[in-house]
């Protein structure tokens, strides 16, 4: 675990390297983060594999995070690993919605079929192959393409599932259940 | 002196003497062979024929072998693992063989939470379930989606296939499931429990024998006449039942 000077001194050399890749820091809870430009990602991803004196050879986990309301919107959450020193680096690439657009308003956001315009970044499958099915399970529940990826598709939902389940706007499902408290907004539930 | 208390409170029928067995035994043979007549015959035919209808006796053998298919779906699989143990034991009503093929069972029981992704696999193993067949919801999860209310379960499984019995639980005792099971034979004899119609004097209010949703049928009202009919008679049984026992 990089300690926080540690930290920073990734980020400069990074940002010597990768001119505008390394955003910002924070190191929280001994554990340190890198927020990552996601045009760079790969750029960033492969320098902290491959440089000697980093060598973060493995990608112990790639998730999605939606936190809505902020903006940009969507986290692509990357945890490194190095093996022989223990140590574990976070990466952080934040993408904006283009669904949010103001310029179309009364298109829904999700549940969409087609023409749904969907955040982009690149894949580290080719540097990482175990990234293959965490991809899928990004895009599958939170509708992030994954751009260079071999297989890009729903991984858990069924295939023709509409909608990105995890998303935060999202509708829980389920059924509406009548309790007492309730009763009074849903009139007439019993016809 | 335990044995004495016990005879004293249901006294043991005498056994029938020996000489009485070898008789009736040579009658049987001479009925097998032709050579029986008179009263005798007829006090033979009278006490060894049973009559009953087709239909009564083939619900009869249905219900007592039921061959539910080995079918797992959640937690509650675990509960259903066990009634075919020594403890809980569904030999007791004849269902212990559980079929690793849905093309020899008769029963699905649908033991864990329904994932939408798990709805058509389970359809098309009740589509190859031979008729007759039946299908048991056990828990709250099958039966309208329970604890997860969201988009990976179904809300009931009733919305995709037809179910026979829901037991309610999370999960349900393997006793309740035995008592499901108990209910089905009902069933399958042509004898359904009334349920709760029993305890709120509700008969007639099946939802084949509602007339509310339009013109009834011929056969719905035939139907709606015999449920009223078999709910009185069957009352009726009860209550001598009750009175013959106080008195």
């Amino acid at each position: 675990m990089p300690d926080a000077p540690g930290l920073e001194l990734i980020a400069q050399e990074l940002n010597g390297a990768a001119e505008g890749s390394v955003l910002g820091t924070y190191h929280e809870h001994g554990q340190g983060c890198l927020i990552v430009n996601p045009e760079r990602i790969l750029d960033v991803l492969s320098w902290l594999r491959d440089t000697p004196g980093q060598e973060y050879h493995f990608l112990s986990s790639l998730h999605g995070v939606d936190y809505l309301p902020a903006e940009p919107r969507f986290g692509v959450v990357y945890e490194l690993l190095n093996m022989p020193r223990a140590e574990r680096l976070r990466l952080r690439a934040a993408l904006a919605d283009p669904g949010a657009s103001a310029s179309e308003p009364d298109r829904p956001r999700t549940r969409s079929g087609g023409g749904e315009r969907l955040p982009e970044i690149d894949s580290c499958v080719s540097l990482f192959a175990g990234a293959e099915f965490p991809e899928r399970e990004v895009y599958d529940f939170f509708g992030i393409v994954f751009r260079g990826h071999p297989d890009m598709r729903r991984i858990l939902m069924p295939e023709e599932y509409v909608g990105w389940p995890q998303r935060r706007d999202f509708p829980v499902g389920g059924e509406p259940v009548i309790f007492t408290r309730n009763e009074p907004e849903m009139p007439r539930w019993f016809e | 002196m335990k044995r004495e208390k016990l005879r004293a409170h249901a006294p043991l029928e005498e056994p029938p003497a020996p000489t009485d067995l070898r008789v009736r035994q040579l009658r049987a043979r001479d009925l097998l062979r032709g050579d029986l007549e008179g009263p005798e015959l007829e006090q033979q035919v009278e006490e060894s024929v049973l009559t009953t209808t087709m239909h009564k006796a083939v619900g009869w053998g249905r219900a007592n072998s039921i061959f539910p298919a080995t079918f797992g779906l959640a937690c509650c699989a675990i509960e259903m693992m066990s009634i075919v143990g020594p403890r809980y034991d569904i030999a007791r009503f004849g269902a212990e063989n559980l079929r690793a093929s849905p093309r020899q069972a008769d029963l699905l029981i649908l033991s864990g939470r329904v994932a939408v992704k798990m709805a058509p696999v389970i359809r098309r193993l009740y589509d190859q379930m031979l008729e007759p067949k039946w299908a048991i919801s056990m828990g709250a999860c099958s039966s309208s989606g329970g604890m997860f209310a969201n988009y990976a379960v179904v809300q009931g499984a009733d919305k995709f296939m037809p179910v026979d019995i829901h037991v309610p639980g999370c999960p349900p005792r393997p006793e309740a499931l035995i008592y499901g099971i108990n209910k089905l034979q009902r069933m399958i004899l042509g004898n359904p429990d009334p349920g709760w119609r029993r305890r709120y004097n509700a008969y007639g209010t099946e939802e084949w024998a509602r007339e509310a949703t339009g013109e009834a049928t011929p056969e719905e009202i035939e139907a709606y006449a015999a449920a009223r009919e078999r709910a009185a008679s069957h009352e009726a049984s009860r209550s001598v039942a009750t009175r013959g026992g106080r008195g």
